[in-house]
């Protein structure tokens, strides 16, 4: 298993995009810490771009990178190797590059401006929601075969996680605003890992005005300490779900 | 050795495979013939567990292949197309699956990587290279690990004269020294002199499987391409 994730991993190293996310990342989060006058402020608006920006580069690069190494696992596959060993091997490479990417770009500077706990959630949750981007990824490349249409199921999946949620979830609460929804909403809330992670990050910042509905529901339900546990054990089964699906899928495909 | 018992496959309505049975033993070489779209790649693959039957079975030693992964180090496969990662070169593609394949009791056969030449070429990239030495490249990972089994999907297309020569000598080489070859190929005349079994499919099922002596007491032709044309001509 080492040896192909070494190969996976020198693979990706090899590939420009990983290095100027990367880069990105770190212009970024570097400009908005020297822009804002307190660290806090500067990581409040670091975590509205890392939500956007970490998942769409996550899942669309992962899922190309799947298409294209298409001759990579068919050349594989023929070889002594367990297909899961394959597979698992091609998602800790992703997940491994992504996250160290991450680490490196947001939260080197992180680190630096603003070492507190707030700011350690951040780059664990950064990390996260990079692992599960990675395994809807996977997910989604291993139900299509077409390229095209498995590249545009991943840009719809990231458009409806970090756009059309929030729209949804506003469009229930006007119109059950009558109900008492607060528990129903919570359960709507964990099926979004975005919401999740951003929910998680501000319960650990306390600045109560940022929570949001589902934020506020939540701090009321759980209190801070238990939210930020469950919201923690959500996201990983996010990671760990789509993950176990893809690898059921690939170990029947044909190729 | 390999032994397939009823295996169907379907790709959505079209029927690939239809009960395809059949044994496949030691020193044997075999010839897999059929028309386009006759399921012998598909078998093939079945064989080598990159596809799913959707039902029957085939056993390798007499253990079940769809549990197993470590009877693949027995086989060599030689592919119809070769695919390779593009932004690889020659070097780095047999680097890696001699690093992953090698154990320290098997020696590396390099016989064919000699005799192509592809020492000059080992620098390219997989991207640049023509479908001639892409095929040679594959018939060098084949035999590469010295493997009991061969299995060669159109071994010689796309080969100049001169290399396909040099492969077949290659095949008949492995097969004095009790391996079991299948190939698949449509020049028939190449399969002549190498050839002890032919497999004729047609329509996804198994149409016969006999030797080629009795293929040619049977029709009375003593090559297999006229053999061959007269058993189609009288299904």
């Amino acid at each position: 298993m080492k040896k192909i994730i070494k190969y996976v991993i020198l693979d990706i190293l090899r590939n420009k995009i990983v290095m100027a996310y990367t880069i990105f990342l770190l212009i970024i989060s570097f400009s908005i810490f020297n822009l804002e006058d307190t660290a806090g402020k500067g990581l409040l608006s670091l975590l509205n771009i890392v939500l956007i920006i970490v998942p769409l580069v996550s899942i669309i690069f992962s899922t190309i990178y799947i298409y294209n190494s298409a001759e990579f696992i068919e050349l594989l596959v023929s070889q002594p190797i367990k297909r899961k060993t394959l597979w698992l091997s091609i998602f800790i490479g992703l997940a491994g590059s992504m996250s160290l990417a991450f680490f490196i770009g947001a939260g080197i500077s992180v680190l630096l401006f603003e070492f507190s706990a707030t700011g350690i959630t951040m780059i664990a949750t950064g990390i996260l929601l990079s692992i599960i981007f990675v395994a809807i990824a996977l997910l989604a490349s291993v139900r299509t075969r077409d390229k095209a249409k498995g590249i545009g199921i991943a840009i719809l999946l990231w458009f409806y996680f970090s756009v059309l949620f929030d729209g949804l979830v506003l469009f229930i609460l006007f119109q059950f605003s009558d109900y008492p929804i607060e528990k129903f909403m919570i359960g709507v809330s964990a099926l979004n890992p975005i919401d999740l992670a951003r929910v998680l990050i501000i319960l650990k910042m306390d600045v109560s005005v940022m929570l949001g509905y589902t934020g506020a529901v939540f701090q009321d339900f759980f209190g801070s300490q238990w939210g930020v546990i469950i919201a923690g054990l959500v996201l990983s089964a996010w990671a760990a779900l789509p993950l176990l699906l893809s690898l059921r899928k690939f170990n029947r495909k044909d190729l | 050795m390999i032994i397939a018992s009823n295996v169907s496959k379907k790709f959505g309505k079209l029927k690939v495979l239809d009960n395809v049975s059949a044994a496949c033993n030691k020193s044997q070489c075999i010839a897999l013939i059929g028309p386009n779209g006759s399921g012998k790649t598909t078998f093939i693959k079945c064989l080598l567990g990159m596809v799913v039957p959707d039902s029957g079975f085939i056993t390798f030693n007499e253990k079940n292949i769809i549990h197993d992964w470590q009877y693949r180090s027995n086989i060599g496969y030689m592919p119809q197309i070769g695919r390779y990662p593009d932004n690889m070169t020659i070097a780095q593609v047999l680097d890696m699956l001699k690093d992953i394949r090698k154990s320290k009791d098997t020696q590396t056969d390099e016989d064919l990587i000699n005799e192509f030449n592809l020492a000059a070429l080992m620098n390219k990239r997989m991207s640049t290279l023509s479908g001639g030495t892409r095929q040679k490249v594959s018939a060098s990972l084949a035999f590469l690990f010295n493997p009991d089994v061969l299995i060669l999907d159109e071994p010689t297309a796309g080969l100049d004269p001169l290399s396909a020569e040099i492969l077949k000598e290659k095949i008949i080489a492995e097969k004095k020294k009790g391996k079991l070859i299948l190939i698949t190929s449509h020049v028939l005349s190449d399969l002549d002199d190498m050839i002890t079994e032919v497999m004729y499919m047609q329509d996804g099922s198994l149409r016969f499987h006999k030797s080629f002596e009795d293929l040619r007491s049977d029709t009375g032709e003593q090559k297999l391409s006229k053999a061959i044309a007269r058993v189609m001509k009288n299904n």
